[in-house]
């Protein structure tokens, strides 16, 4: 199993009582409430952490994409890879993603992916995205060819990375006479390609096809609907006639280690439940513009009669639902054991901070995974590396 | 009487359509909000006109065309549904995305029409000027946004979207988006054309609409050739509904006054 280090880089000095005038922290949240010098600490701040997380010898660091918004800073992700990629040694850099659908020419992808695969020497990870559905309201992109748009980017984007330039593409939404990417990515045929998502049948379908069987990640769920797609990802694969490896499964969630159980809940407590009731605040309207789900989906949603969650969450609830991993390095040892052999995934990316999380706790959360939890599965996957191969013919995957 | 429910199938696409009344045809072409009801405007208008009522392409119970990509496409539907069912000297109403619709189809040909009737129009854009953020309003934002005088708001929020509906809703949602979404409402050519309207046009526009606000009805005027302006007082997005008597007879008299 291999440990990522997630950072949203969120915009932590934000005022808490913003929700008394304004609906959410995305999109039409003046950006008068953002303060360029505490920004200039807090970027600088969030780059040390994961520098210090490569320090450490964590497997990977991760940054991602958002827009107009005080939940992440950076609406530019390479800006932060571009960042990292000289500062860090060993650690591969995971750009989850670049939400494809939002570009006029996804071929400025292809470009900054394959410059920093080249700048590292092929520690890149290419994550493609969507984006959430706040992003179409602040760039306008429209979300009823989200979809579309998403595979045709794609398409267009590994046409560059692996057919001999210059080649033509011809798609609907994306024309180009000359498709001739300088550089060429250093990793062939290309970087490893990662599709972040809240679980989708159609996004499962797509990354487990043999033509790609990309590492499909589950982020920010409950452990339950962990298992679920996991499991939809493992039965795709074997409808295309093959087994999918834990190296295809990734799950994202908010993580926090300290001392002990106690220690860790109440230290995690109030930025927990910033990052949950503030920074996450939007309207159903914002999260779900039309088309960002096709109707089949939203029909199911429906029928299920499913609301998208509303009113104050707390840290109790997300613990309970194992949507955050919270405790000792004993205690999040034991979950993630559990959790992996019920349900088996190769990747792990824990975001180490969240909400107003200060750089001390960041600081201590980062090292006692590094030094307690991340070794103690190194250890056991040393002493037994046939442990994806023993787990699928006990039958538990087919 | 009711509109009588049937289906066409034009251009490889099968809709609806509710039909009712006698006379020389009024097309009436739905907003962003749907199709698929027959209102007591139209039952008002079928007592002078035939109505044909359709519900567009990828809305309520019409299919979703794989060729529907905008609003032009829509156009050029609708020119088919019009030779298809050999109509003649139409009095071409549309409202809000209807009113987009239609300008699109006259600006291609006026040979059909009789009249054309832009009611809260969407399709231009006058600079300075924001529309209503229609996909960032919450449902009921949206039905309160509609209306000036809240007693309609509040009859349509007391009765609750079954399930059905509330797909309908989606589905129209998702194409008003396709149609719609950027650039927003309109469709930054159109202005370039609309001089080619020789049809007689009358523009009625709410004073207090807050989807498409009431300075587009004089910009609308100002680029349809010869074209007539009324504005309703107190009134919001759906004239048709919220002015409904003074409405329908502007669009009666104007039929009657501008025959050709």
């Amino acid at each position: 199993m291999k440990f990522f280090f997630f950072h949203l880089m969120p915009y932590a000095a934000l005022d808490p009582d913003y929700d008394k005038q304004h609906n959410s922290a995305w999109v039409t949240l003046p950006n008068t409430y953002y303060d360029p010098k505490i920004g200039h600490q807090l970027y600088n701040r969030y780059l040390d952490e994961m520098e210090y997380a490569d320090e450490l010898g964590w497997d990977g660091i991760c940054v991602n994409e958002h827009h107009q918004t005080a939940y992440g800073l950076m609406p530019i992700p390479g800006v932060m890879a571009g960042a990292l990629a000289r500062r860090t040694k060993q650690a591969k850099i995971a750009v989850l993603g670049r939400a494809l659908p939002l570009l006029n020419n996804p071929l400025t992808v292809a470009e900054e992916f394959a410059m920093l695969d080249n700048i590292t020497g092929g520690r890149l990870i290419a994550g493609f995205v969507r984006g959430i559905g706040a992003e179409y309201h602040a760039w306008g992109a429209n979300p009823a060819e989200s979809h579309d748009r998403f595979h045709e980017a794609h398409d267009l984007i590994i046409q560059a990375w692996t057919q001999p330039g210059p080649s033509k593409f011809e798609g609907k939404h994306y024309h180009f006479e000359y498709v001739n990417c300088w550089p060429r990515p250093y990793q062939q045929p290309h970087p490893p390609v990662w599709i972040p998502s809240q679980g989708s049948r159609e996004t499962i379908e797509w990354a487990s096809h043999p033509s790609r069987k990309y590492t499909y990640l589950q982020t920010f769920s409950p452990v339950s609907a962990l298992a679920r797609f996991v499991k939809m990802y493992h039965e795709a694969a074997a409808r295309y006639g093959y087994q999918a490896t834990n190296e295809q499964i990734g799950w994202s969630m908010p993580a926090y280690a300290a001392e002990t159980d106690e220690i860790a809940r109440r230290e995690a407590k109030p930025h927990v439940e910033f990052f949950l009731n503030k920074l996450l605040r939007m309207p159903q309207e914002m999260l779900l513009p039309p088309g960002y789900l096709s109707l089949a989906s939203m029909q199911g949603i429906l029928a299920a009669k499913k609301g998208i969650s509303v009113g104050p969450r707390t840290m109790d609830d997300v613990i309970e639902q194992g949507i955050f991993l919270c405790g000792s390095a004993k205690t999040i040892c034991e979950r993630l054991e559990k959790y992996q052999q019920e349900i088996g995934f190769g990747h792990v990316l824990p975001q180490m901070q969240f909400g107003t999380m200060p750089h001390e706790l960041v600081r201590k959360n980062t090292e006692i995974f590094a030094k307690e939890i991340i070794p103690y599965f190194r250890a056991k996957s040393a002493a037994n590396p046939t442990a994806d191969k023993a787990r699928r013919e006990t039958g538990l995957v087919k | 009487m009711p509109g009588e429910e049937r289906f066409e199938t034009i251009a490889g696409c099968r809709i609806r359509l509710l039909r009712g009344g006698k006379g020389a045809p009024l097309l009436y072409l739905h907003g962003a909000g749907g199709g698929g009801i027959w209102f007591p405007f139209m039952e008002k208008l079928a007592g002078h006109f035939e109505v044909l009522a359709p519900e567009h392409p990828g809305f309520g119970a019409s299919e979703t065309p794989e060729w529907l990509d905008n609003v032009g496409d829509l156009a050029y539907f609708y020119l088919d549904f019009i030779e298809k069912l050999g109509l003649k000297n139409v009095t071409l109403v549309g409202s809000s995305l209807g009113g987009w619709t239609a300008a699109e189809i006259a600006v291609r040909s006026c040979a059909p029409l009789k009249t054309l009737v832009l009611s809260c129009a969407a399709g231009i854009h006058v600079k300075g000027v924001a529309k209503g953020d229609l996909f960032l309003w919450s449902p009921e934002q949206t039905v309160r946004n509609m209306y000036f005088d809240q007693k309609f708001a509040d009859q349509i929020l007391a009765q609750p979207l079954n399930e059905e509906q509330q797909m309908a809703a989606a589905k129209n949602r998702l194409t008003t988006a396709k149609l719609a979404w950027q650039p927003r409402l309109y469709n930054p050519h159109l202005h370039k054309w609309l001089h080619r309207i020789s049809a007689p046009t009358l523009i009625l526009w709410g004073d207090s609409d807050k989807v498409i606000p009431p300075a587009y009805g004089p910009a609308y005027q100002a680029l349809v050739p010869g074209s007539r302006l009324e504005v309703f007082k107190d009134c919001g997005h759906i004239p048709q509904v919220e002015k409904m008597e003074a409405w329908t007879d502007r669009i009666i008299r104007f039929a009657a006054e501008t025959g050709r």
